[in-house]
């Protein structure tokens, strides 16, 4: 039986346009799923329909069956349960994702509390032991700092605590590391490539850069305008791909890829 | 203090380098803060000391009229041969407790009416806004002037009339705010996470709009104390024996020129009031809200 299972799903905006059409796919428990393409392709959209989350303006239709609920026109009191227990999700921005004014102790109490219905010295044990997961140093500087006082992989790190703090049968990661530089990129991946694999979570990983897709997951459905065009393994639709758009994807991919050798062999990077 | 102190070295530390806060910014910030704490304490002492103690008995006739100031009477008397001094002195309480009690209402009514109007779409959004610019567009004095002529003068309808005006101020503020707050995305991430409107609105939205609005209230005090003035200067304050300053400026006015001090002292009172509520308001912001404390 399926996790999600999103059957013919469409995202149209106020004024008639439409900029999800006709999506489906499914994702299994533990299974893992990439959703590739470039802005505004309408994989972000696709994410945030998956937990009924919308922006404003915005009407899904089609259905999206998350663990056995029809997500899709759902009241919002049926959808809250759903949220952070059976899917969560991690942003692009940790800066933005992330209360400003809340001590992120505090903001990572939040759901350890409601979901564990903890208190006092255990839920403050509760919170250390979640940032020790994500490997952050110091975790008690860490709690008792701002968003704004911490570096962007370590914020992006309280977000990952954030996201797993109810134990979500669903990970999905929005480009979660687009905003972060290189170095720090890697270390995020292979953190989110552990606790994923840890915990038997399933995991969509959003992302227009195949090369990072390729290392969360083998599996990935490639979006354009809206659309999907074609899924299969990572292998597959860079060997052999069916569609002329997933060929084009995959070329640039391997451009960037091979200027990046050459330079790095010219020994002056550009 | 000790807080402040170390939020700011380790935001100096922060990777994305925010530049160290600059000192001569921060000693004008505290000047600021050091004078409007002065003033609005000399006020706020002056109205504590007549809850206990008093030159003369408010109201009584205690020397001949229209007395200069001298060591009996030191500000002098008003035209009845009231000691002038004390009057100012019961002048103070009831400024501050029309103007405390007035923003109480305000933000009592205006901050739901805005989070509820933050959260409307559609219709309901654009009657809510309308309702609240139109109300705006009437001056906060000739609102509570209405209000009390229909319901008579006394200090309850008095702070009531002109907190009502000001919840309009409030009501919209924080829907803008709040709007602003909304779009956030850590409102979404919050959400993502299975944080119901309420929990959102308590742990994010009310903290998120606190410093602006705490801010604004600050603001709106002084106005609530100067509508007070002058609702007792038009005769519609609170009755005697209330000695609002306002009152004491209107009875002084047809003795002004020989008598100026009767005049002036309220005004003054007046003046010291308002403009240190702007200056501590002013200077307490930095300490209200972290962010502008980091971007400073």
């Amino acid at each position: 039986m399926n996790l999600l299972e999103v059957a013919s799903l469409s995202v149209t905006s106020s004024d008639g346009v439409a900029r999800v059409r006709d999506v489906s796919f499914t994702v299994a428990p533990g299974e893992r799923l990439g959703l590739i393409g470039e802005s505004g392709s309408g994989k972000s959209l696709t994410a945030f329909a998956v937990i009924g989350l919308l922006p404003a303006g915005l009407k899904a239709t089609g259905s999206v069956m998350l663990d056995d609920t029809q997500v899709v026109g759902a009241p919002e009191k049926n959808l809250v349960p759903l949220r952070g227990r059976v899917c969560s999700f991690i942003f692009q921005e940790p800066l933005t994702a992330l209360d400003p004014l809340m001590k992120l102790g505090h903001q990572l109490a939040e759901p350890i509390a409601r979901h564990q219905g903890l208190r006092g010295s255990a839920l403050k044990r509760a919170v250390l032991d979640a940032l020790d997961e994500v490997h952050l140093p110091e975790p008690e500087r860490i709690a008792d700092s701002r968003s704004y006082e911490i570096s962007g992989g370590q914020r992006q790190r309280v977000a990952i605590a954030m996201a797993l703090a109810c134990r979500p049968r669903l990970l999905i990661a929005d480009e979660p590391t687009t905003a972060l530089d290189v170095t720090v990129q890697s270390g995020v991946l292979a953190l989110l490539d552990h606790l994923v694999a840890d915990r038997d979570m399933a995991m969509i990983f959003v992302s227009h850069d195949l090369a990072v897709v390729s290392r969360m997951t083998d599996h990935a459905l490639v979006m354009r305008s809206g659309e999907a065009v074609e899924r299969g393994s990572i292998g597959e639709l860079l060997a052999s791909p069916r569609h002329p758009y997933t060929a084009e994807f995959a070329a640039s991919a391997r451009r960037i890829e091979t200027a990046f050798a050459s330079a790095i062999a010219r020994g002056r990077p550009e | 203090m000790s807080t402040m102190i170390q939020r700011e070295t380790s935001a100096g530390a922060d990777q994305d380098g925010a530049p160290p806060p600059d000192g001569r910014a921060r000693d004008r910030r505290s000047l600021i803060l050091i004078v409007g704490l002065l003033l609005v304490g000399a006020i706020v002492l002056i109205a504590a000391l007549s809850l206990v103690w008093l030159p003369y008995a408010p109201s009584d006739t205690t020397g001949s009229r229209l007395d200069g100031p001298g060591l009996a009477h030191w500000l002098g008397t008003d035209r009845l041969g009231r000691d002038l001094f004390t009057e100012i002195m019961v002048g103070a309480r009831i400024a501050l407790v029309v103007g405390l009690g007035a923003v109480g209402v305000g933000a009592a009514i205006g901050i739901p009416v805005g989070l509820s109007a933050a959260f409307a779409v559609g219709w309901l959004d654009d009657t809510m806004s309308a309702a609240m610019d139109i109300l705006i567009a009437f001056p906060v004095l000739l609102l509570a002037m209405l209000f009390v002529a229909v319901t008579g003068a006394s200090l309850v309808t008095v702070t009531v009339a002109i907190g009502l005006s000001l919840s309009a101020i409030v009501a919209r503020l924080t829907r803008i705010v709040a709007k602003r707050v909304l779009a956030e995305q850590y409102i979404t991430a919050a959400r993502t996470s299975g944080t119901g409107w309420l929990g959102i609105v308590r742990q994010h939205i009310l903290p998120n709009i606190w410093p602006t609005i705490s801010v604004n209230l600050g603001l709106l005090f002084g106005v609530a104390v100067l509508a007070e003035a002058s609702l007792s200067y038009l005769g519609l304050g609170a009755p005697p024996p209330n000695s609002s300053w306002g009152r004491l400026l209107q009875e002084a006015q047809s003795t002004v020129v020989t008598a100026p001090l009767g005049a002036v002292a309220p005004g003054i009172a007046l003046v010291i009031l308002v403009i240190g509520v702007n200056l501590l308001v002013d200077g307490l912001r930095d300490v209200a809200d972290p962010t502008q404390a980091r971007a400073r």
